[in-house]
């Protein structure tokens, strides 16, 4: 075993610790293990909602896209500043909503709002197709971080069952308490590591960040600015816009919302979030930095750019601190994805047939959803077929298809019918699911609009179709409404 | 229309706006590329305007809303 193997080893241990004793003899009923009793003040509040800036996708993802593609991954700094603006004006009536109602979970609030248990049901199928592929990317993160940082002593598969097992076990116990935790541990490591990574790679390898960007320029011309067409700077604008009105529409980022003591708490990180955000800059530096390092990496593999850099630098231990640091960006957003989904599973789905289950018996049955959604995880995670791939990509486009719904539901007088609403979510789930399925962009759907249009993010056909579905379905069902009632 | 709600509509603009009119590496800002250096200092901006918006939004001046 090597020293690399027992740092990471050792802060599994103490993740499981943190998670386990976050319960603290507290009985864990259906508002305490979803919502924390709604308790929660703007620190643990902000380290949930800040929880999907690292998740394995950025620590990975982030530093593979800026090594293998270069300038596209700007967008990434920029959607999360915009999300926090709406956040602002957003989350404040919809967290007084939850409370006053006593919501647990996001299609909960669909429910409620429309007077509709079913569109509380399609809410909550959408949120599952979209959930479990991203706990499964959290598990394959874990899996390469362990196998990578490890120096392969211990296999994937291995990684990820621990891995599984420890969320599981604090999760069943301690619900999101868990998670707000072992998120404490998980941001001090990143912040600290992040930042010295970002700017001693760059300062040791190239003399300076100034110095990078320069050599990587001259090495590589075009590479960090955007294309001429493609990926140019209106796919950039599109992408960052619709990433903007999706990232609160993430069922676990609701529930997140629901666990806060007032209002004020959204308003003040929107001020800290996106500074908070800026810390991804120093994974692009990273990224960028294994440019003309270690070159050659391609597609998924473009995802091991920071640990091939990383243990081509530093000494095992070093290493296993990195990798004990991404074992907890896979740990503390899957706890929050595998518990979100277990409640609307149980409460809404499963619920739906049993109007007149009580909240004990709904915690009950989410907890014991837990190691099953697990084991669901595990297996497309061992057995990854590339469906799994494309279902991540169609995932975000899914939980994005909500936000007409929910913003027009915000509405003194809401426009929108509980038909309507059905109906455009269903219109833009498909048509997002076929879009990204057949690798369609808008040049290829309509080639005769002009460039800029078709470099668009191909998403917005999908909501676009959604909206006017929307509003088409609620029109006719309101005057039907209308003429019923005249009669 | 107040000042909290014009306020925050301006990022939206801004920083698009430097991508759009300068896709080049030069002049690099605080190191880094222009494009990336823009959004960079625009994620800056929205700190400040949040801060400027929470100071003068009356919603939270009412103490401990329940």
């Amino acid at each position: 075993m090597n020293g690399a193997l027992v740092v990471i080893i050792l802060a599994s241990l103490l993740a499981l610790a943190l998670g386990v004793l976050a319960r603290r003899g507290r009985d864990m009923n259906l508002e305490q293990w979803t919502v924390g009793n709604r308790g929660f003040g703007w620190i643990l509040v902000f380290l949930l909602l800040a929880g999907e800036i690292y998740t394995t996708f950025t620590f990975l993802g982030a530093s593979g896209i800026a090594y293998g593609a270069g300038a596209p991954a700007y967008y990434i700094i920029a959607y999360g500043s915009l999300a926090y603006i709406i956040a602002y004006f957003m989350l404040p009536p919809i967290w007084r909503y939850g409370k006053k109602h006593g919501l647990h979970s996001q299609p909960d609030f669909f429910v409620h709002k429309y007077n509709s248990r079913t569109l509380g049901a399609l809410v909550s199928v959408v949120d599952l197709i979209a959930l479990i592929p991203y706990l499964v990317l959290q598990l394959t993160g874990l899996g390469i971080i362990v196998e990578v940082a490890g120096y392969g002593a211990v296999s994937k598969e291995v990684a990820i069952w621990s891995g599984a097992a420890i969320v599981t076990a604090y999760v069943m116990t301690s619900g999101i308490r868990g998670s707000a935790w072992t998120a404490v541990v998980k941001d001090i490591l990143i912040l600290v590591i992040v930042l010295w990574l970002g700017i001693y790679l760059p300062v040791h390898l190239y003399g300076g960040i100034g110095d990078m960007f320069e050599k990587i320029d001259a090495a590589k011309p075009g590479f960090l600015v955007f294309a001429a067409s493609g990926m140019s700077v209106w796919w950039f604008v599109s992408t960052v816009l619709l990433t903007a009105l999706g990232f609160f529409m993430w069922p676990q980022q609701i529930v997140s919302t629901y666990t806060a003591r007032n209002a004020k708490v959204f308003r003040r990180n929107a001020i800290v979030l996106p500074i908070y955000q800026l810390i991804l800059l120093f994974v692009f530096f990273v990224g960028f930095a294994a440019v003309l390092q270690v070159p050659g990496l391609k597609g998924a593999d473009t995802n091991l750019a920071l640990f091939k850099l990383v243990t081509a630098q530093f000494s095992p231990v070093t290493v296993g601190i990195i990798g004990a640091a991404g074992v907890f960006t896979a740990l503390v957003p899957g706890s929050v994805i595998v518990m979100t989904a277990a409640t609307l599973l149980s409460k809404n789905l499963i619920g739906l047939a049993r109007p007149d289950v009580t909240n004990d018996q709904t915690v009950a049955l989410a907890k014991w959803l837990v190691p099953v959604l697990m084991l669901i995880a595990v297996y497309f995670t061992i057995n990854g077929s590339s469906t799994i791939v494309t279902l991540l990509l169609v995932g975000y486009s899914f939980v994005t298809q909500l936000f007409p719904t929910l913003v027009c539901s915000l509405m003194k007088r809401n426009p929108v019918t509980a038909a309507g609403a059905m109906a455009g979510i269903l219109t833009g789930v498909v048509i997002a699911a076929v879009l990204t399925f057949t690798h369609a962009t808008v040049g290829s759907l309509m080639p005769a609009l002009p460039q800029a249009i078709q470099d668009f993010n191909v998403g917005i056909i999908a909501l676009i179709a959604n909206v006017v579905v929307l509003v088409v379905v609620s029109l006719l069902t309101r005057t039907q409404g209308v003429s019923v009632a005249a009669e | 229309m107040s000042l909290v709600r014009i306020l925050p509509v301006v990022p939206f603009v801004g920083i698009f706006i430097g991508p759009l009119v300068h896709n080049e590496v030069h002049p690099l800002i605080l190191g880094m590329p222009f494009p990336l250096g823009w959004v960079t200092v625009w994620v800056v901006i929205i700190a400040i305007t949040m801060a400027v918006v929470y100071s003068i939004d009356p919603a939270n001046k009412t103490e401990d809303e329940p």
